[in-house]
């Protein structure tokens, strides 16, 4: 069994998953709070990679993080690396793969918190940043941990992207999926087969684990 | 310090458009039929909704003034708050409640023996009973010192046994209080046995002969049933 590839993409799943709950939490309270022109627009923009083909948005990435892109050229003169073919490549590629997973129910999250709870924080002195973190963030725990479960379980599925940004470079960049691919490919189906079959109790765990956190959610 | 407002806003069905006064320790009762703009006016007072026009001044300080573009935030004003429910944080118990913006938890701990409450410290509201939740909700608003103290029909929600056990208190409390009280309520007895001065809110607007035309006197017998306290009313519409 290819335990490095599993290792990868438990590693990769990780890091999606934190990046992404530091960074959708703001966008989810924006779009659950804020009112600005054109938030419908801005809001379409963020679940857009839900809709597109992995492979789309494996495409634009290599535009933006190869040696001709603003990302790419930026990252190269910064440390004289490519992101192309790096875990770290792969990573941002994760993340904008799953924004949508996360900043989706943490939205639904925060705009179920009843307003009057907010105007509380208000006058008791809370600031918006201040209420966010002491009212928001612990009274939507169950919509949080539901996103970070659903973007885990996202990540640790990607492969299209991922192959078109990373590539298969084993310990970096070759992620379970793609693993199970090139065996496949091999006709190893033993290989493919005991990779393929860790994957269903550690995703079916999960999911029945978003589905307690969502109904907790919405009780 | 007195706390004097005039202001006007546009609602759906009428122009609110009204003056009010309170000075320290007293309490100016809001009363009228439902969606005659009472909690307007006291979300105004407490900068939740910004009036249209008018200015809002509490001592020598602008809270609101139309006219100079001043809005001073919620947080700013540092106010007293008492919602009919829903005051309280559902992920802290009654004391994190109480403490949450308090100035001394030893202050808190006082409220909670005054208010009969402290043997429901750890509990969380849904936990406890709608009484309770009340009395933690008014602890949490004056451990924070308050300048104002605004309470919107905060026992609206309650039996009329707690309700009437819960005026008391707070009739009780309101001798050692230093900041005006603005108290909505729908509930005439209430207004009687708590206002210093009664503002009937009618349509936006202060209706003074509102009262005279919804109560009359009640005959004296009637009274011995109701309880000494309660004043002597009914209500004829």
């Amino acid at each position: 069994m290819d335990y490095l590839a599993l290792y990868v993409t438990l590693k990769l799943a990780l890091a999606t998953t934190i990046v992404l709950m530091i960074l959708a939490a703001p966008v989810a309270y924006l779009l659950a709070y804020a009112r600005f022109p054109g938030k419908s627009l801005v809001e379409a923009l963020i679940y857009l990679p839900m809709a597109l083909p992995p492979t789309v948005i494996g495409f634009y990435l290599i535009i933006l993080m190869g040696p001709r892109g603003w990302a790419g050229r930026v990252w190269e003169a910064a440390t004289g690396g490519s992101l192309l073919f790096t875990f770290l490549g792969i990573t941002i590629a994760s993340v904008i793969y799953s924004i949508p997973f996360a900043v989706q129910p943490m939205k639904a999250a925060f705009s179920r918190i009843d307003r009057r709870l907010l105007e509380s924080a208000y006058i008791l002195g809370l600031s918006k940043r201040a209420a966010f973190l002491r009212v928001i963030i612990p009274n939507s725990v169950s919509g949080i941990a539901a996103a970070a479960v659903l973007v885990f379980l996202h990540s640790i599925g990607a492969f299209g992207v991922l192959l078109m940004v990373g590539g298969s470079v084993p310990g970096e960049t070759k992620v379970a999926s793609i693993a199970i691919y090139e065996a496949v490919e091999m006709m190893n189906y033993e290989a493919a087969g005991l990779i393929a079959l860790s994957f269903i109790p550690i995703s079916y765990a999960f999911l029945l684990l978003v589905n307690r956190l969502n109904a907790r959610a919405g009780a | 310090m007195i706390l004097s407002a005039s202001f006007s806003k546009r609602l759906k069905y009428f122009n609110l458009e009204l003056s009010l006064s309170c000075r320290p320790g007293k309490m100016a009762v809001m009363i009228g039929p439902s969606g005659g703009g009472k909690t307007t006016v006291i979300r105004m007072l407490a900068g939740l909704t910004a009036p249209d026009a008018g200015r809002v001044v509490f001592g020598d300080e602008v809270w609101f003034d139309s006219a100079r573009n001043i809005h001073l935030k919620p947080q700013k004003r540092r106010l007293g708050y008492v919602f009919q429910d829903y005051s309280l944080f559902p992920h802290l118990n009654l004391f994190d409640n109480a403490a949450f913006a308090a100035e001394s938890k030893k202050e808190v701990e006082e409220l909670f023996e005054l208010f009969k409450i402290s043997h429901l410290k750890k509990r969380r509201p849904h936990m406890v009973s709608g009484g309770e939740r009340q009395r933690c909700a008014i602890c949490q608003a004056l451990a924070r010192h308050p300048r104002l103290l605004l309470l919107d029909e905060p026992f609206s929600a309650l039996d009329v046994v707690t309700r009437r056990g819960l005026r008391e208190e707070l009739k009780s409390l309101k001798g050692r209080l230093s900041c005006p009280v603005i108290y909505v309520t729908h509930d005439i007895h209430e207004a009687l046995f708590l206002a210093d001065e009664i503002l009937p809110v009618v349509d936006g607007r202060i209706d003074r002969g509102w009262m005279q035309r919804t109560i009359t006197r009640e005959p004296g017998e009637g009274a011995a049933a109701r309880g000494a306290r309660e004043p002597r009313l009914s209500l004829v519409y």
